[in-house]
């Protein structure tokens, strides 16, 4: 990489306001919810309201990272929404979110769409940019209301919830700057969504080891052979959690406790945000970081692919934070039962 | 009834960022922005500008039929806010506790889709508010 520096210059996370636990899905498809709950690790999910999608969701987190980190939206020279549920098959989303955050219109904007791992691809593509002095500051975004069939295993996990990252060079601003990073990929279909279809298909086990584990470790083996560092070397770390279980089995495989990615494992109580997941917790990570914090993040997509940052944190984080860190706005929520939630996720067919 | 495609067009700065505009002459806020000033008239002179993203419940009512559109959101709350610069919003109230939606509360801009999504048809964002604690 060149000796240009980039990184993150401010962020925001938005988490829908309901939640629906595990075990009231479960009631109702008369299975064990104590058993799920605790064989996923999740105990509950936020569900986007009838009004809300990938879109406003997007919007508000890059409205409080904007304003959280005092960026003129002027500045932003790149917007990048990664989702698999944008709201329109064709009409970007990005379009959307540069005109309601007041952006001039010189901006470079696209929909990105890679499973769970589009928010991070965003980032990446955003750090190009700054690296190559194409742009002031890229705005990179994870959003998603994620889909699941009823009664479909992905159905007790899906979550929504989006964070933006603002990525820039200027080390005034940099709160964490971008040391390295890297995809794995190779073409393993575990999960899909064919057009037209509502809800996504999945190979059950086989997004596990032959998917998940080896892209996640895939792409975190390259990074630290990139870097010459060894998991134990960083302070923190989140990795993409489609559940509560496999990030913690992933940093054990990298020697990298529990306590160390405690802060972003965020699936037990949001569900998994799909393309938001990795970015929201590496957020929440942010809130809490000091000055010299080296933090792992990867990410993973279906697909398959993975992205692996080396982040390290700056000295300006001691004055640049978030208003609301992210475990705060997680604990304001209320609880909706199956009927309210099917009614929110437009399930109810006959309306 | 539907609205023309240009027409949602042209609205959007006003609902997505509150665009509005405000007198030069007498310093007073309008929204929906306005292109003669009610109080200076010929002497007024009138720039647009983004209202502030803050304000109070100036009044309020809590609808139990909705228009069409607006039929699966019921029951909901609709206010009146005041903004910080004194202008004023006709705006739907969401993600706050009923109890807490008050004249004088605080509230905040959100951004939202507004009535019943139609299966083929262009989505209409825009402005809602929430009470702030």
């Amino acid at each position: 990489m060149s000796e240009k520096k980039s990184g993150i210059i401010g962020y925001g996370v938005q988490i829908p306001l309901r939640r629906i636990k595990v075990e009231e899905i479960a009631r109702v498809w008369g299975k064990d919810g104590e058993h799920v709950s605790e064989g996923l690790n999740v105990k509950e999910k936020a569900v986007a309201a009838q009004d809300e999608d990938s879109c406003t969701l997007a919007v508000e987190a890059a409205r409080k990272g904007i304003k959280d980190f005092g960026i003129d939206p002027k500045r932003i020279g790149a917007v990048y929404v990664g989702s698999e549920s944008h709201p329109y098959a064709v009409n970007p989303t990005a379009s959307i979110v540069g005109e309601a955050l007041g952006t001039t219109n010189e901006y470079f904007a696209v929909d990105l769409e890679f499973a769970c791992k589009a928010g991070t691809a965003g980032m990446q593509i955003c750090m190009a940019h700054v690296l190559s002095d194409m742009i002031d500051v890229g705005l990179a975004i994870g959003a998603d209301t994620a889909q699941g069939r009823p009664n479909d295993a992905l159905e007790f996990t899906a979550g929504s919830g989006a964070a933006a990252i603002f990525i820039g060079g200027d080390k005034k601003e940099v709160i964490a700057e971008i040391d390295q990073t890297c995809s794995f990929t190779t073409d393993t279909p575990d999960f899909w969504r064919r057009p037209r279809a509502e809800f996504p298909e999945h190979t059950g086990r086989f997004t596990g080891k032959p998917a998940y584990f080896k892209h996640v470790l895939g792409a975190a083996k390259l990074l630290l052979k990139k870097t010459g560092m060894e998991g134990k070397d960083f302070d923190w770390a989140v990795f993409h959690q489609p559940n509560g279980k496999f990030p913690i089995k992933a940093a054990e495989t990298l020697g990298i406790p529990f306590e160390k990615i405690k802060q972003g494992l965020l699936t037990p109580f949001i569900g998994n945000t799909y393309s938001g997941a990795t970015p929201i917790g590496l957020c929440s990570i942010l809130d809490v970081a000091k000055p010299g914090d080296k933090i792992l993040a990867v990410s993973y997509g279906s697909g398959a692919g993975a992205d692996a940052f080396a982040i390290t944190v700056t000295k300006n984080i001691e004055t640049r934070r978030a208003a609301v860190p992210v475990l705060k706005q997680i604990e304001r929520k209320e609880y909706v039962d199956y009927a309210v939630y099917l009614k929110h996720r437009g399930k109810i067919k006959s309306l | 009834m539907t609205v023309s495609a240009p027409m949602n067009w042209r609205r959007i700065p006003e609902r997505y960022r509150l665009k509005g505009s405000y007198c030069e002459t007498c310093g007073k806020a309008f929204f929906p922005g306005r292109v003669v000033c009610p109080n200076c008239r010929r002497k007024g002179k009138l720039k647009e500008q983004d209202m502030p993203r803050a304000g109070k419940i100036f009044s309020y009512t809590k609808v139990h039929v909705g228009p069409t559109g607006f039929s699966h959101e019921t029951p909901y709350f609709i206010a009146l806010i005041e903004l910080e610069n004194k202008a004023k919003v006709l705006s739907q109230i969401i993600d706050s506790e009923e109890e807490k939606i008050q004249v004088g509360a605080k509230v905040e801009l959100a951004f939202r889709k507004v009535g019943k999504d139609d299966k083929y048809g262009a989505i209409n964002y825009a402005y809602k508010f929430k009470v702030i604690e």
